[in-house]
């Protein structure tokens, strides 16, 4: 039953992905691997098309992972999995348990998860670099090194520094998802 | 009635208008509710901005939900989530259905051949940045380190252990060092 398993699954999402935007794409990434939803490649767009148009990135994607895998109700039922346990946990913190966030089991608890998802966030990055771009999703595989792919994210990081240096703050997402797919068409093309 | 339909269409434009995620839509937030309207105090919208960031969720939703339940309760909450879902929810479900057609144009997919790698560099550097700001004492070392070490290992042997079960350990050894240290502080007294 493909409905309930989006639903259930970006329930899950929703319920234990701490850190908002990036810190929940570990546990999605997880799960639309585990299930063939996506290939590695087709999740990095995903990433890329959801910081291209405004809203959440959780919510983009379950909305076009339920598209593509269950049409109009599958993607309605993976927005409902995923924002449901937001919307009842905030309810439940801002009508009963006000200061929720000062007792001090729930501080210490919390002063674990941070941590935990910096180290999540770094591990994603660095996986997604083996698979896409060494070639080797894990040891079993031969290593085949796209190295395309390696001079663009070598440019991408001489890019954002100097731009850094000439603006004096971070270029922004789109601009380097734009400047990415103009070393893309011009490396891949050759 | 009135606020409702407010809350609902203000939350459709934030929703419209939000590029990049949580933290562009707290700057918005702030604009429409603590600014314009004054419908909730600095005080507490940065409480608000304290518990979207804490609890699980995304943070646009999570402070949707807290605006709406406080400015016109569980009704207005719903308002307020949907309100900022629908845009992207219709936006991105009207991409699902060409997005494959538009990545056959060999252009179109080596656009995104680089597109995907910038990708990577964006989490990487998200992560960098979360890195620079964390409080670096010997807990928080120990536990990025082996979150990254763990992950990265048993990823690369193909073993299956879910992000679920590392939140749930670094959350539990978080109480754990709390109540040893505790204990200690009881002790000397």
């Amino acid at each position: 039953m493909i409905y309930l398993q989006l639903f259930f699954t970006f329930l899950q999402i929703g319920a234990f992905s701490f850190g908002g935007g990036y810190g929940m794409i570990s546990l999605i990434r997880e799960k639309v691997l585990l299930y063939g939803w996506l290939t590695e490649e087709e999740l990095l767009n995903m990433i890329a098309v959801s910081e291209s148009t405004p809203g959440p990135i959780a919510v983009n994607i379950a909305t076009f992972v339920g598209s593509t895998q269950g049409g109009i109700i599958g993607s309605l039922l993976a927005m409902l999995g995923v924002i449901l346990p937001s919307f009842i946990i905030i309810l439940i913190i801002a009508a009963l348990i006000q200061n929720l966030l000062k007792y001090a089991g729930v501080k210490a608890f919390l002063g674990g998860v941070r941590p935990c998802v910096i180290g999540l966030i770094l591990a994603t990055a660095i996986t997604m670099f083996m698979s896409t771009i060494l070639g080797m999703a894990d040891i079993k595989n031969a290593m085949s090194v796209d190295y395309r792919g390696f001079i663009i994210l070598v440019l991408l990081f001489i890019a954002a520094f100097a731009l850094e240096k000439i603006q004096k703050k971070k270029p922004s997402p789109i601009l380097m998802i734009l400047l990415s797919a103009a070393l893309g068409i011009a490396f891949y093309s050759i | 009635m009135k606020k409702h339909s407010i809350l609902f269409l203000t939350m459709l434009k934030i929703g419209l208008f939000t590029f990049g995620g949580g933290y562009a839509m707290i700057a918005l937030l702030e604009n429409e509710f603590v600014s314009k309207k004054k419908w909730i105090e600095k005080e507490e919208f940065l409480n608000m901005v304290a518990i979207a960031e804490s609890t699980p969720g995304p943070i646009a939703i999570n402070a949707a939900t807290y605006i709406g339940y406080k400015n016109a309760g569980v009704m207005g909450s719903a308002l307020c989530t949907l309100g900022v879902c629908i845009p992207s929810f219709l936006i991105i479900y009207a991409i699902s259905l060409f997005l494959d057609a538009f990545l056959t144009l060999t252009i179109v997919a080596n656009a995104f051949k680089g597109i995907q790698v910038c990708v990577i560099y964006l989490i990487l550097s998200a992560g960098i940045k979360m890195l620079k700001a964390i409080k670096k004492n010997l807990f928080n070392t120990a536990i990025i380190i082996s979150t990254v070490v763990c992950m990265v290992l048993l990823s690369l042997f193909a073993i299956r252990f879910s992000t679920v079960f590392y939140i749930l350990i670094s959350g539990i050894a978080g109480v754990a060092v709390y109540l040893i240290g505790k204990l200690r502080k009881d002790g000397e007294k």
